[in-house]
């Protein structure tokens, strides 16, 4: 087990090495020139290149990368040269010369709303996707059955802006249930948090539930054919038992860890959700700088999704392991 | 098709004639309904077994002889299939059983060996845990007892080490040592019948005979009634005191071991003794294999199900292997036969297919 840990940390940090220089190299011969991005219309070549200069973009991209690389580790600053440096503490992924901010400050500002909308919304959709899932497979072919089905498909074949915006017509402004979405921190208020948030919960849960039925009933569907799964029943244990020890426990195991990586895919962002109930979070941030062709926050995002989701796939490796016997040896 | 005048004959089929034996199955059917159709895994099968007695179903894949041995078992989902016909055991009737009881019959009075052992066991549990599962639900004993017993079982079916492998995980033992692991937990409760289905199947040739060898001696031991269902006639004449032949759904023979091989009677049956392999054989070199595929269990020929891979059906007159269904009738003394042809022609048939075999004149 220790071996098989080592092994795939050591391996966590490779993949993630690999992935910064080929996302540095991506950024790096993307047409369109940063230095003239940061100036706007009234600009001269040379106010250019002395922002080329600030940026550090007239370095050899080796050098750039060592340096980027360092900033994450100690800290960096810009322009040290100029009358006014930019100090950036580590871990620094960079400088926004657009929006003069540190790019991992940004990201530090936007990362809990994202964090709050997706642990929310994983929840729902594995209570819901699980639940409606097994009880879809244990009644498989009846109206139950059929009836979970249709409802997940027509979740399953609705766009998330749309299920959204029918919400926020209904529900906000036709019905007036709720109050237009305004993003507040939960020790703040935790209210006006659950108020804003329990809409996109539900778009962002809607779609993964639908998908997450499907697989659950399948699963269950296939474990409860299984071999093992006859055995039980050959003991003589009663039908709960037979279901819930020996097949959900098989059959729920790989679900439960694959739904760890869909979580890690949300944490980079959740892009639509956030847009439609304009929540200030990761994949706002990340639509902005993209408009904003801001591409110190575009390559900070990409690597921490990144990085997210790597180290995700190494938890959701490491549980299976302790969960599933058979991955441990081999 | 199946009338009702061949079940007193099958009652008496094997051996003596009790006036109660310990299994009867009376013209047990099951169905499944499919999209395509209904599929008769098996149809209106009658046997008879005493106690302490092995009997031995044989056929290919797709003849109906695992889905009877389930039946018996109570393993077919009654949701997905029809089940009829009768199962007695021990005086008791099992088919109209409500499910809870056959619950508790499971695993308890009957238990059931499979074919893949790896498959069979659970991959998350270990092996000693799944066993003392196994006791406590039937029986009200405390862990530390049942884990007891467990090793004792463990060490009766010859696992070395049982002290050490009772905490291992499935995949961590062979193929031979899991099914040794899964005869343990058919026969930890004692029960009076062992159904082991394929049991040597899936493992290596050396382990097959010590695997056949253990099921014998327990069975002498716990003096445990057996069925044993397989496809391979060459481990069948060892075991079992007698031998059903299955093919489409329907016991096609049905007769004493010795009877079976000295003068088997029915096409099919001569068909699957001449393909074992045979170290003391001469001549012919090649295997006889028996052409052709199974039916189709959706679609069953009209007359003998047999005929369409049958090479003698034209001997008999009047073209009846294609239109008339032939019952399982007694051609001599506990010696059961479904075929059309005179029982005169059918034991020269055998005769020749025997000389064939042994390499006389051809």
């Amino acid at each position: 087990m220790f071996a098989f840990l080592v092994r795939r940390i050591l391996g966590m940090f490779l993949l993630l090495f690999l992935l910064s220089v080929s996302v540095f190299l991506l950024f790096s011969i993307l047409p369109g020139d940063p230095a003239r991005l940061t100036c706007g219309k009234a600009c001269t070549p040379p106010i250019i290149e002395a922002n080329r200069h600030r940026l550090g973009l007239d370095d050899p991209p080796l050098t750039q990368y060592t340096k980027f690389v360092g900033g994450v580790f100690f800290g960096r600053t810009f322009s040290a040269d100029s009358p006014e440096p930019i100090k950036c503490d580590a871990p620094c992924l960079g400088y926004s010369f657009t929006r003069h901010e540190q790019v991992m400050s940004l990201i530090a500002r936007s990362a809990p709303v994202t964090l709050f909308l997706a642990i929310g919304a994983f929840v729902i959709w594995i209570f819901v996707g699980l639940s409606l899932g097994i009880i879809a497979a244990l009644n498989r072919g009846r109206w139950a059955d059929r009836l979970i089905m249709g409802v997940s498909l027509i979740g399953y074949s609705m766009p998330a802006f749309f299920i959204g915006l029918v919400l926020i017509f209904f529900v906000i402004i036709k019905w007036q249930f709720l109050p237009f979405p305004s993003y507040i921190s939960p020790w703040e208020n935790p209210f006006q948090f659950f108020q804003t948030m329990l809409l996109p919960w539900i778009v962002l849960a809607t779609l993964y539930a639908a998908f997450y039925i499907r697989l659950t009933r399948n699963q269950v569907l296939e474990v409860l054919g299984d071999d093992y799964v006859r055995t039980a029943r050959a003991k003589g244990l009663p039908e709960r038992r037979v279901v819930v020890k020996h097949a959900l426990r098989a059959g729920l195991t790989p679900i439960v860890t694959a739904a760890g990586l869909d979580l890690a895919g949300l944490l980079g962002g959740a892009i639509i959700s956030e847009n439609i109930f304009s929540l200030p979070g990761l994949g706002s941030l990340a639509v902005s700088s993209i408009t904003d062709s801001d591409l110190p926050v575009i390559t900070g995002l990409t690597l921490l999704t990144a990085a997210i989701i790597i180290f995700a796939n190494l938890v959701v490796d490491v549980l299976y392991a302790v969960v599933d016997p058979r991955v441990r040896i081999s | 098709m199946t009338s009702t005048s061949e079940l007193p004959l099958s009652d008496r089929a094997t051996g003596v004639s009790l006036d109660r034996p310990f299994l009867s199955v009376k013209n047990l059917s099951v169905a499944f309904p499919t999209e395509d159709g209904l599929v008769q895994a098996v149809d209106g099968v009658s046997l008879s077994l005493e106690r302490g007695k092995t009997l031995a179903i044989v056929g290919e894949s797709g003849s109906g002889k695992s889905v009877t041995a389930q039946a018996i078992m109570g393993l077919v989902n009654r949701k997905a299939a029809k089940v009829s016909g009768e199962i007695w055991l021990d005086g008791q009737e099992l088919i109209g059983l409500p499910q809870h009881e056959v619950q508790e019959l499971m695993g308890s009075e009957i238990a059931m060996i499979f074919q893949d052992p790896m498959s069979s066991l659970h991959p998350f549990y270990r092996i000693g845990d799944q066993i003392v599962e196994a006791i406590q639900a039937h029986r009200q004993v405390g862990r530390e007892q049942a884990r007891r017993e467990t090793l004792e079982m463990l060490q009766h079916v010859g696992i070395p080490a049982p002290e050490r492998r009772i905490d291992a995980y499935p995949h961590q033992l062979s193929g031979g040592m899991r099914q040794r692991v899964m005869i343990a937990m058919a026969l930890i409760n004692s029960p009076q019948l062992l159904i082991a289905d394929e049991p040597t199947t899936a493992l290596d040739v050396t382990v097959q005979a010590q695997i056949l060898e253990l099921i014998a001696r327990l069975q002498r031991e716990f003096s445990t009634t057996v069925i044993l269902i397989t496809h391979d006639l060459g481990i069948v004449a060892d075991v079992a005191d007698d031998v059903a032949v299955m093919y489409g759904g329907r016991i096609v023979e049905l007769a004493s071991t010795e009877t079976l091989y000295d003068h088997p009677e029915m096409p099919y049956t001569l068909g699957l003794l001449s393909s074992v392999p045979r170290m003391d054989r001469k001549l012919p070199e090649r295997l006889d294999p028996i052409r052709g595929n199974p039916p189709s269990p959706i679609k069953l020929p009209k007359g003998c199900v047999f005929q369409p891979r049958c090479d003698y059906w034209q001997r008999v007159p009047g073209e009846a292997c294609l239109t008339v269904r032939p019952e399982l009738l007694e051609s001599e003394p506990d010696h059961f036969v479904r075929c059309h042809l005179k029982v005169e022609e059918r034991q020269q048939i055998a005769r020749d297919v025997k000389q064939i075999l042994a390499g006389g004149p051809q």
